[in-house]
């Protein structure tokens, strides 16, 4: 196969999977298959592009054969094929789980059509080369994000819908005034363009660059659930049912500190004096008001949600020390993370399908019941807080480890304590749901063998995320040395330049 | 002229945000309007205002005769503006969504999530 179309087919295959899927609006087993069919596809051809970058290096392609200043580039590297990867896995998850999770009415007015574009639009992030394409592929993205909060339309998925509908508008506002900006101090849009101009130094304009960096940092940073501008995120990612916020809890997020740490190794590199202080201090914060948020909640969902702001200030961290070590482990936090917080909230899913509620003071005893989801939920659970062997402990070795050798020993200290207080508030789901002893049980409802299978479906996608985590964990070196090379190649643009520029 | 357009853009944004800062769900929509029309105004006017001239090369030559405007910005404003109007067209319809389901045009009573 043409190097150049397995860049292409990660956006190809949901894209066309979509439309398909719009084409049989009304057969919804048609649907079905034909998004399992693209999962599939979408998953194998981020594995080959993975494995392509791994063996020949930067992939860039030009669309319409327009050389590469003027031309709408693609682009993979070892962190975006790696990203893209990543999310196939997710998507591949979240889709088993809506098969016997989630209600037929959002299956037929456009689920499956609305999750493919998200998935396109994900792709589109982490492939592309243009800052502006940049934008509007977080467009399609997040268009897609409105829709699927707001599909079934109950009470509170609207009241989520229009806060997060408001802030991310703002966001993008502020996005493109800042490629506006970049535009006019540089003329140009192509990242490898720009990565080479800001790296020759005598540019004009170079002074000014920072100017362009804020409006990216508070427009990603709003995206991304950064300290002062996470409000959104624990008012919405609640409100859906969990085959929506699954994925787009899990994923969305990671997403933005992906373009966070593109942007800030390719382009803004000359402006990180200002930028990385900044970084760490938000970083910190993002981390302990993430954490503190969670002690308070009484929801599944919503302890959930608040971790996911405390988790991205470990991947911001890594970005703030700016050392190969701290990349390496902001990029092995990433992945690690998306699979960890895909899984955690897909076994909410699993115990509010079983029990009808996410309120952990009407839930308990489920140890007894169900000791198997138990164990799934403990090993998550434990590999959030970062518990060794399991994956996200090697990631936190990492972050730390390049903090303590970069002297920056607060951060340091900050992001093993917050550790702590995660683990405690894993401790209190553990309690609250699976060891208490349930005050009044419920009555006996018979069950027909339907639902005992339906729910017996609802582990497989659990059981199939969490043998990935397993692997990451136990298996870490190669994950590791994967993420070291992907590093490398963030902080030697000189590569990324020559691949997109020849 | 041009002097101007920097302090309408700079009105517009700030007449936006105070409009989405307001409680009434129908200027929240006016706010996300008039701040997207800022931001494109701005894409148009930062990537520099040339007067008369446009980017198309005659028969005879081989570039385009100087001054031209430069076609980038205005072909980003089209994308922008095209963008915009689809997000604005949803939030349109989400806000109407939610005044029926909710029988309230206040923002401050869209809390009911957040009570546990």
């Amino acid at each position: 196969m043409h190097p150049n179309l397995l860049l292409l087919l990660p956006l190809l295959i949901p894209l066309y999977g979509a439309i398909a899927c719009l084409l049989c609006w009304r057969w919804i087993k048609l649907q079905t298959a034909v998004t399992a069919a693209s999962q599939l596809a979408w998953t194998a051809a981020a594995g080959m592009l993975l494995y392509h970058v791994l063996g020949q290096g930067v992939l860039a392609t030009q669309i319409g054969n327009w050389p590469a200043p003027f031309g709408i580039t693609l682009v993979a590297d070892i962190f975006g094929a790696l990203m893209v990867l990543t999310g196939t896995v997710t998507g591949l998850a979240v889709f088993l789980f809506s098969l016997p999770g989630l209600d037929r009415a959002r299956k037929r007015y456009g689920y499956y059509p609305l999750l493919l574009f998200l998935q396109m639009g994900v792709s589109g992030v982490c492939l592309t080369g243009d800052i502006f394409n940049l934008y509007v592929w977080f467009e399609v993205l997040l268009i897609c994000c409105f829709a699927l909060l707001s599909l079934g339309s109950t009470r509170g998925q609207l009241e989520g819908a229009i806060k997060y509908v408001t802030i991310n508008f703002l966001a993008s506002g502020l996005l493109l005034t800042g490629v506006g900006v970049l535009y006019s101090l540089f003329g140009a849009l192509n990242l490898a363009a720009l990565a080479q101009m800001v790296q020759e130094a005598n540019h004009p304009n170079l002074s000014l660059l920072p100017i362009a960096g804020v409006f990216f940092i508070v427009g990603f940073g709003i995206k991304a659930a950064v300290f002062p501008m996470f409000f959104w995120l624990p008012a919405s990612y609640h409100t859906p049912p969990i085959a929506v916020s699954a994925f787009i809890g899990g994923l969305i997020t990671k997403v933005g500190i992906y373009t966070l740490v593109r942007l800030f190794t390719t382009v803004f590199v000359v402006s990180l004096s200002f930028a990385l202080p900044l970084f760490l201090v938000l970083a910190g914060l993002t981390m302990v008001i993430g954490v503190i948020g969670a002690a308070a909640q009484i929801d599944f969902r919503k302890i959930l949600s608040f971790h996911i702001i405390s988790q991205i200030g470990y991947m911001l961290m890594g970005l703030a020390l700016y050392t190969p070590l701290a990349l390496a482990g902001t990029i092995f936090f990433t992945l690690h993370n998306v699979l960890v917080k895909t899984n955690l909230f897909l076994i909410s899913g699993v115990v509010a399908q079983a029990e009808g509620t996410f309120a952990l003071k009407k839930l308990g005893g489920l140890y007894l019941r169900r000791p198997f989801l138990a164990l799934l939920f403990f090993l998550s659970a434990l590999s959030l807080a970062g518990i060794p062997p399991l994956s996200g402990f090697w990631g936190k070795l990492m972050l730390a480890k390049a903090g303590f050798a970069s002297g920056n020993y607060l951060i340091a200290g900050t992001s093993l304590a917050v550790s702590l207080v995660t683990l405690f508030s894993m401790t209190k789901i553990w309690n609250e749901v699976f060891w208490k002893k349930k005050k009044k049980p419920a009555p006996p409802v018979k069950k027909t063998s339907t639902d005992v299978l339906r729910q017996r479906l609802l582990y497989l996608p659990v059981i199939f995320l969490m043998l990935f985590i397993l692997l990451m964990g136990l298996y870490a070196a190669p994950v590791l040395m994967l993420a070291e090379t992907a590093a490398a190649q963030l902080l030697h643009s000189e590569t990324y330049i020559k691949a997109v520029l020849k | 002229m041009e002097i101007l357009l920097p302090f309408m853009i700079g009105i517009l944004f700030a007449v936006g945000l105070y409009f989405m800062l307001h409680r009434h769900l129908f200027k929240l929509i006016l706010g996300l309007i008039l701040f997207g029309l800022a931001t494109n105004l701005f894409l148009f006017v930062v990537g520099g205002i040339t007067r008369s001239s446009i980017a198309i090369i005659p028969e005879t030559e081989e570039v385009a005769t100087e001054p031209y405007a430069d076609p980038v910005p205005q072909a980003l404003l089209l994308t922008a503006i095209v963008i915009g109007f689809g997000i604005q067209a949803f939030a349109i319809v989400l806000v109407r969504r939610v005044y029926q389901t909710l029988k309230s045009n206040n923002l401050d009573e869209l809390n009911s999530t957040d009570k546990t």
